[in-house]
């Protein structure tokens, strides 16, 4: 039976010892989508990668992966998946060639060798195929992961985040190679994060937040959510409380200080809160600024307003 | 089971391949038998009250044994260091035979041990040792170094996998260093106090020790032993036996759920 979603999930849930790592995780991915979960660190979004690729074994819940039961049938999800990331790694004892070649023979491609040259090619490490794994750089050792999991073209390819501590040019190769994926019919589900690769990639964004999906949308919708951030950087305590005074009456929203650069800033969705008004409005009220700044808010200023919706909500 | 055959053989590969790329623990343990030989034989040889020559034939069965418990110290610290560095995960992803990986990771120490065994025993002929019984009893010997090797590993493997850290496992593996010094691999063990020989001789180096002396003819049986040793061929096959049937299925079993 044929499923519209690559990975569907209910109540997945993992403790270990008196952590709950994930606590009841929702997700569903349609076929042919990215989808980036987005979590700050320790909010169990490799728990939930490692859980969905069968390294662990959920305590309840259950999950389809492309069609198969993760529980009942791990073999089955395992003829199906590609894993690349923080811990599913290569071998670096071993070449390049060497590494791609193993994994293409242990799934059964029937001409390891061809196959292990072409995806060097593809991922631009042919020139250093022919090194220990354990000799290449950051990015190349990330190209080669992600290569592995590509060998035998995976439903569902997992990738825990990819780019993490990569610099921006091989971070975009990564992110060049995940859009060619999906434009050949892959299902991507990516941990991430920054915000940012999370709306560069992803088709629907999952917010993960201690153990479970805080919220699910497109990148879109996410960011008329959570809105920009606002912030001013002034000369002293005293222009700070007087520059507070006036974010709050245009967005209404309760300011933060940061007293060691004396700045001061707010979270707003009112989108017709520009740059050029903002300074304007604080000139007429006689605040000097040193610095102003209006930008998509960093995932943890984003947490707290989703947060602070929730409780708007609940009361 | 033709699988777990074509999985385990790539991974057999795998094993070699990496020694070969990596050579650097491999020279280690291929070379320490050889110079401790040289070392015990003429050093200590020349205080025990056997005449060297006699002594070094005594010694070199007893350090093959020694060398063989050694699986454990490989295996562990290979199985932590692949789970370490995140490559045995990467195993567990794919779909191959759950016993592939510690099988192959075993068979390939095996392969490594047999060849360096050569080596070791030209060595021992150049400093007086001698096959002095039959040929086929020779071969007996040499299977059952590889067999229990293949035990040790095994003990090596589940430990590995079971503290997934590189270091820990290096160091915990250095202990496995004391072992042979409580058997009758360096020395006779009917000269130590009752309870201390009691310990030593059920040791199952010990026992693997004697077999190999017995087989290749280089020292009698003691009669007055403990069991596994007044009876070394069986008591060995019992240790082998044992150990594979406790620690093969846990290492397997370990693999298979990983941290589940």
């Amino acid at each position: 039976m044929t499923s519209t979603y690559a990975v569907l999930s209910e109540g997945l849930k993992k403790r270990f010892g008196e952590v709950h790592a994930v606590r009841g995780l929702d997700l569903a991915v349609a076929r042919g989508t990215v989808c980036g979960v987005l979590g700050q660190n320790g909010a169990g979004k490799t728990t939930a990668v490692r859980l969905l690729t069968t390294l662990l074994r959920p305590d309840a819940g259950s999950a389809l992966i492309a069609g198969h039961d993760l529980v009942r049938e791990p073999a089955a999800v395992r003829r199906r998946i590609g894993v690349a990331g923080q811990y599913a790694s290569v071998d670096g004892d071993l070449t390049g060639r060497e590494n791609l070649r193993l994994f293409a023979r242990l799934h059964r491609v029937r001409a390891p060798g061809p196959r292990a040259d072409e995806l060097l090619d593809r991922f631009g490490l042919a020139g250093a195929a022919g090194r220990p794994a354990s000799t290449y750089s950051g990015g190349m050792r990330r190209r080669l992961d992600l290569a592995a999991s590509l060998i035998r073209h995976p439903d569902v390819l997992f990738l825990d985040e990819p780019t993490t501590g990569l610099d921006p040019a091989s971070r975009n190769l990564i992110w060049d190679a995940v859009r060619e994926l999906t434009a050949d019919g892959t299902t991507v589900l990516l941990t991430t994060q920054y915000l940012e690769e999370a709306d560069q990639l992803a088709d629907d964004i999952a917010l993960v937040d201690r153990g479970r999906v805080a919220h699910t949308g497109s990148p879109d919708e996410f960011k008329a959510l959570i809105g920009a951030y606002v912030e001013v950087v002034v000369a002293d305590a005293d222009v700070m409380v007087r520059a507070a005074g006036v974010l709050d009456q245009l967005t209404g929203a309760q300011p933060s200080f940061d007293d060691a650069r004396n700045a001061v800033g707010v979270v707003t969705r009112d989108r017709t809160l520009t740059l050029p008004r903002l300074v304007r409005e604080l000139d007429a009220a006689g605040v000097p600024l040193l610095d102003a700044s209006l930008r998509p808010p960093t995932l943890d200023e984003a947490f707290l307003r989703l947060t602070e919706n929730d409780k708007e909500r609940a009361a | 089971m033709s699988m777990l055959a074509y999985d385990g053989t790539a991974l057999l590969g795998r094993q070699l391949r990496r020694m070969r790329n990596n050579p650097g623990l491999l020279i280690l343990t291929q070379t320490m038998p050889i110079s401790m030989l040289l070392f015990f034989g003429y050093v200590f040889g020349s205080a025990l009250a056997m005449p060297g020559g006699q002594y070094r034939s005594f010694l070199v069965p007893g350090l093959l044994v020694a060398t063989a418990a050694n699986g454990i110290m490989t295996g562990m610290f290979q199985a932590a260091q692949d789970t370490h560095r995140g490559v045995m995960d990467r195993f567990r992803t794919l779909p191959i035979s759950r016993a592939a990986v510690p099988l192959g990771q075993a068979v390939a120490d095996v392969v490594v041990t047999a060849a360096g065994t050569v080596p070791f025993l030209l060595v021992g002929f150049a400093v007086g040792w001698r096959v002095e019984g039959s040929v086929l009893e020779a071969v007996g010997a040499v299977g059952l170094l590889l067999l229990f090797r293949f035990a040790t590993t095994w003990v090596g493997i589940f430990l590995g996998l079971l503290t997934r850290n590189e270091e820990a496992a290096g160091q915990l593996g250095g202990a496995t260093f004391m072992l042979p010094l409580l058997s009758n691999a360096y020395i006779p063990t009917d000269g130590l106090p009752g309870w201390l020989r009691t310990v030593a001789e059920w040791n199952p180096i010990s026992a693997v020790t004697t077999a190999l002396r017995d087989l290749f003819g280089n020292a009698s049986v003691p009669g007055d032993a403990a069991w596994p040793v007044a009876h070394p061929i069986a008591g060995s096959l019992m240790w082998c036996a044992v150990l594979i049937a406790v620690f093969l299925p846990l290492a397997v079993r370990r693999y298979a759920h990983g941290e589940r």
